[in-house]
């Protein structure tokens, strides 16, 4: 481990003007984190992973992009056919955008699960809730610039949306459009935001982890560290693990990227866009497809929105809908079926959002949208109050020895 | 703080130093918001659509070549416009409706002063998809006019909502005959 002081002679020059070392040190090295923590922590450092992906194969793709509706789509055919190894770049980000949900939401699944929103980490899981926001943001930016059909009537419906508002709904929305529809004022405009918002994306991670250093990471028991005992730094033993998961996201990222490249895409997406055509079949990217099924189940346009916009505003309040105690689900017995009960509801919505909006189809979508509230404003709140809590261990240092066995040398665990 | 408004103030007369300087920040507070809105007003204005935009065109439509049963699709500031001419039993079923029965509720009458033609902004009230209805094989939904796939709209031959998620009727854009044939949208 190293020293908070550093013994180079040039390292000492700059600590002495700005402790970048110490910090370091501090917030990546010997940071103490609960030993027990298991895989489902990986997942915060691989979505600052694809951020930092995003950010790089986009930047790439920027210098080859043109934001003109008559440009446009040629501009990424060119890419794709012509600029060397642009093909790979796109990929990666098309591709990595789905990566990217795919971390974030198993991320948002094991706080759910673990109790992480819990105190006094309310404010990390809001800045949480603010960060799949924005991502939202950028992912929906994002894909309405190849303009291809479905980015088109994507940007269509979704800006749409804004016209449900109350009286000056209207107006709103030609002011999103910067027009009298989608066309090249928006396509610009889209351009500049899809540009700004990872980057805005990066200020609030900064903020998402100051809270975490601040309180530190919850753990799979979802008690507090008592103890230097509880704790183990973060380098080694968690970097070499955050290294390790990365090689096997990027192992499932490329095997998308290099052999199913389009297979979380929409082929009609590569027709160009048409103001004049909507395509018969309209459906988002899978990351939002339970949103959209939210938005069709309701019959009225206003509710529609409003049940979607509160689908995810929800979650802001979770931490006082839950009236449980304990944090961990390992020691909610009921809670911990209906966990899996609600991450079934959110899979089955996000299939019905992907079939046409008529007959059994709107039944189903109806019934889980129900249970997708009931799970968050009724169960949650009395669950908390009925279900009996399994004992909780006296510390994570215990419990950690108790699951090894007394036969196992502590002196392993000790080493550090 | 208090402190120092006393020291320049007289000994035991009230503290009005504070009442100045309570004024001093709400002036210099309100100034600071007004500032503030000065200049994001401009900001978020730039976002409206440009002066050129604005400047709409018009487009003229020839209805000679439609026949009676055919609907066409004309562009109108880069969004479809729906002209239908319609047969007599599509005009009877849309003036026979009760206003009872309708969501968004507006006489065939005042949406179609000559009955024979209905002209029709192209875009679903819903989210903004293009109703089918106006090619031939169409399906034209449950109320015979147009049906939009997106989410489930039907509309009926008046071009009014009647089942679906949608709010309102299919807008009727401002237009006017420049002669018996001729029809200017716009
Ligand atoms: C939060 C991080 C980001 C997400 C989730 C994201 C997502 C997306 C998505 C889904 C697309 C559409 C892909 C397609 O269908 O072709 C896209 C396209 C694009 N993005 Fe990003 N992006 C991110 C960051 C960035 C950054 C930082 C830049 C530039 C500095 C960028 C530049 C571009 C460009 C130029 C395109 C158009 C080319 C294309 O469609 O492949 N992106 N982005
Ligand atoms: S856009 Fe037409 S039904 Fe939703």
């Amino acid at each position: 481990m190293s020293t908070p002081v550093p013994r180079n002679k040039v390292a000492q020059w700059i600590e002495y003007r700005l402790p970048v070392f110490s910090w370091m040190n501090h917030n990546l090295t010997d940071f103490p984190e609960p030993k027990n923590l298991n895989y489902w922590w990986n997942f915060g450092s691989l979505a600052g992973i694809m951020l930092v992906w995003q950010i790089v194969t986009g930047i790439v793709l920027a210098m080859h992009y043109t934001p003109h509706v008559d440009m446009a789509f040629d501009s990424v055919e060119r890419i794709m056919r012509e600029v060397e190894w642009g093909w790979l770049m796109r990929y990666a980000h098309m591709n990595g955008g789905s990566m990217f949900f795919a971390v974030v939401y198993i991320h948002i699944f094991r706080g759910l699960y673990y109790g992480s929103y819990k105190s006094p980490r309310e404010i990390l899981w809001w800045l949480g809730i603010v960060l799949l926001f924005l991502m939202m943001g950028a992912a929906f930016t994002g894909y309405v610039l190849p303009w291809g059909q479905m980015s088109f009537w994507a940007a269509t419906v979704i800006t749409n949306l804004f016209s449900a508002i109350p009286w000056i709904g209207g107006g709103v929305v030609e002011w999103l459009w910067g027009g009298f529809g989608v066309d090249n004022p928006l396509l610009n405009r889209f351009y500049a935001l899809h540009y700004l918002l990872p980057f805005i994306i990066v200020g609030v991670v900064i903020l998402h982890i100051w809270a975490l250093h601040h309180r530190r990471s919850n753990n799979p028991l979802g008690i507090d560290i008592k103890s230097a005992k509880d704790t183990i730094p973060f380098h080694p033993y968690y970097t070499i693990r955050d290294m390790f998961g990365m090689g096997a996201m990027l192992f499932v990222l490329f095997v998308f990227v290099f052999f199913v490249p389009n297979m979380l895409g929409e082929t009609i997406n590569y027709v160009e866009a048409n103001p004049l055509q909507t395509p018969s079949h309209i459906v988002p990217e899978w990351y939002f497809l339970p949103y959209y099924a939210i938005l069709r189940a309701i019959p009225d346009k206003l509710g529609g929105v409003i049940a979607m916009l509160v689908s995810i505003l929800v979650l802001f309040i979770l931490p006082w809908l839950d009236t449980s105690k304990v944090r961990s689900a390992r020691f909610r017995p009921i809670y911990k079926q209906l966990f899996w009960v609600f991450l079934a509801d959110c899979i089955v919505l996000g299939w019905v959002g992907a079939q046409p909006a008529e007959g059994v189809y709107i039944v189903i979508s109806r019934i889980c949208t129900a249970y997708y509230f009931a799970h968050f404003l009724i169960i949650m709140p009395i669950l908390g109050k009925l279900e009996r809590p399994r004992p909780l261990p006296e510390s994570i240092h215990e419990a950690v020895l108790k699951k090894r066995g007394p036969a196992q040398p502590a002196a392993a665990m000790e080493k550090h | 703080m208090a402190e120092t408004s006393h020291q320049h103030g007289v000994p035991g007369a009230p503290p009005s130093g504070e009442t100045r300087r309570d004024f001093l920040i709400l002036t210099a507070g309100a100034m600071g918001a007004i500032a503030t809105i000065a200049v994001v007003w401009p900001l978020l204005e730039t976002m409206n659509p440009a002066a050129d935009t604005l400047a709409l065109s018009s487009t003229e439509v020839d209805l000679s070549a439609i026949e009676v049963g055919q609907s066409v699709t004309v562009v109108w500031r880069n969004k479809p416009v729906f002209v239908r001419r319609r047969t007599q039993e599509e005009i009877d079923a849309a003036r026979a409706v009760s206003l009872d029965d309708l969501g968004d509720k507006q006489t065939d009458e005042e949406r179609a002063p000559k009955p024979e033609w209905l002209v029709l902004v192209g875009v679903c009230t819903h989210l903004g998809c293009i109703p089918l209805g106006t090619k031939k094989g169409d399906p034209r939904g449950d109320f015979g006019g147009w049906f939009c796939p997106c989410h489930g709209s039907h509309y009926d031959t008046s071009g009014r909502i009647r089942k679906g998620p949608a709010p309102k009727n299919l807008e009727v854009p401002a237009y006017q005959f420049v002669s018996d044939t001729l029809v200017k949208i716009g």
